[in-house]
């Protein structure tokens, strides 16, 4: 056996607030973005996977980035603001709702993905662990008219599954009635209705202090299993959602990468406010005339998973792109990936070939996500 | 039976050695979903990567313990991988080799020395 990763060298990582509860949970503990974090339990991923499918699974997601978006003169110029750094439709989200956000570049690459929910008086925000630090200076000092408050003394929890509904209403009354992409404030407890697997569930932001007593409340509710980095990443990757640093990145424009359902059409040309957000010129370009790659599904034909950095080739050896996310699908039960394509090969249907080892092996551009979602919309 | 360093245990049968993975190399990797095996009649080298095992995490390598011929492998591990969880030391064999001269196994650990090992 070559390469065999026998754990933790690394010093210097920071601990997650529920670190003691991981590792007496028999959680195996990785570096990730800067954190110790459990990339599995002693179940493994592939149940751990199942389980989440199947019943409850408990994340915790406390590495992200939350911050608090205060506006220093009016809710209306804040949205506003928000709005000249996403392609996105951040006036017309109600209150007590949730969207998905992009941060963009000049050249129409993606900072960072996002979710923002508007709180009333305030907006909320969640960002990828590893941009945190970027995404907070880069809205500090694009936002001027704006208090950008990073939140440092909270945990996140993720609670996903068909089970999840009835487990996180006998802990936290009133959820139930959410639906896909509410945000709530109960008490010092904020819940949104979405996550990061393709299932229904929730992600609950408490305070740090009494976030290991509420996931051992959630732990001891039936059906409900921590679930590690490595099944949220197969779980994801099912749902056909985007890994910010894989899969979408400062090169990749949110058309590209097929996330063009993100730009709302008031953001559009002939939208009231079309444009104003970084790279308008490249996304607005692409929209009307068609990136020249796309983000696709690819199922590869044999049993032998297509991972990160695999060359794809069109049937005459020509080279067509590459995939930017890829492994085993444990409840679709095969291997599964997807990737850039040039756009002329990006048609669900088309063979292609993917060099594995030295070997081009067929697979074919199929459609996502590969597992339906169950969002209770 | 004797273990190497890279976690591959090696039991003598008759004439031939026969070559797997060990408990702790299994645990390590996860879950596997997929194997590749060498053909049979191989003649390989010490250190040659002659299987491909992946895992829902990770892909690694099995390599030829010591100077040798592939005689055969086992096919089982294509069709169900999960074996390789499930009996790593006994039903999920990966191949088994001919050796010039048997003797070649003494450079390895014994059962309690990897023990030690891997802790």
């Amino acid at each position: 056996m070559a390469d065999l990763d026998d754990g933790l060298q690394d010093t210097g990582l920071l601990r997650l607030g529920l670190h003691d509860l991981h590792v007496e949970l028999g959680g195996k503990m990785v570096p990730f973005a800067g954190y110790e974090m459990p990339v599995q339990y002693p179940v493994g991923v592939m149940k751990e996977h199942l389980h989440t499918r199947a019943a409850a699974g408990l994340f915790d997601v406390s590495h992200m980035g939350q911050v608090i978006l205060r506006p220093k003169a009016g809710m209306e110029a804040l949205k506003l603001a928000f709005e000249a750094l996403m392609p996105v439709d951040v006036l017309g989200l109600a209150e007590g709702r949730q969207r998905y956000g992009l941060l963009t570049n000049d050249r129409g690459g993606i900072l960072d993905d996002l979710m923002f929910t508007n709180r009333g008086d305030h907006l909320y925000v969640v960002v990828n662990a590893a941009c945190k630090a970027e995404d907070i200076a880069h809205m500090t000092a694009m936002m001027p008219g704006v208090s950008v408050e990073p939140v440092t003394d909270r945990a996140l929890l993720a609670l996903q599954g068909p089970g999840a509904e009835a487990a996180l209403e006998a802990v936290l009354r009133g959820v139930a009635a959410m639906r896909f992409m509410d945000h709530r404030v109960l008490g010092e407890v904020w819940v949104s209705r979405s996550g990061y697997t393709g299932e229904d569930g929730f992600e609950i932001s408490l305070p740090m202090a009494g976030a290991e007593g509420f996931a051992r409340k959630l732990l001891a509710q039936p059906g409900v299993m921590p679930i590690g980095l490595g099944a949220r990443d197969s779980l994801r990757l099912e749902a056909g959602l985007c890994l910010y640093g894989h899969d979408i990145d400062t090169t990749t424009s949110p058309v590209e990468a097929s996330l063009t359902w993100a730009i709302q059409k008031s953001r559009r040309i002939g939208g009231a406010r079309a444009g104003g957000f970084p790279g308008a010129e490249r996304i607005l370009q692409e929209l009307a005339t068609g990136p020249e790659r796309r983000r696709v599904g690819l199922a590869p034909e044999g049993r032998a998973p297509m991972r990160e950095g695999v060359e794809l080739f069109a049937a005459d050896g020509t080279p067509v792109g590459h995939v930017t996310s890829g492994g085993f699908g444990p409840s679709v039960n095969a291997p599964i990936a997807m990737g850039y394509v040039a756009s002329h090969f990006a048609a669900i249907g088309t063979a292609l070939e993917g060099e594995v080892r030295g070997k081009r092996l067929p697979v074919t551009v199929c459609d996502l996500p590969f597992q339906p979602t169950t969002y209770k919309r | 039976m004797k273990f190497t360093k890279d976690h591959e245990w090696l039991r003598v049968e008759g004439d031939l050695v026969v070559v797997g993975i060990t408990e702790h190399a299994a645990t390590q990797l996860g879950d596997v979903v997929f194997v590749e095996l060498p053909e049979p009649e191989t003649m390989v080298a010490e250190g040659d990567e002659v299987c491909v095992i992946e895992s829902v995490k990770a892909a690694s390598d099995i390599l030829a313990p010591v100077d040798g011929e592939i005689v055969s492998v086992n096919t089982k591990l294509v069709d169900a991988p999960a074996l390789v969880n499930e009996d790593p030391t006994g039903a999920a064999w990966f191949f088994k080799m001919r050796l010039d001269d048997l003797s070649v196994l003494d450079q390895f650990m014994d059962e309690d020395e990897y023990q030690d090992v891997v802790g």
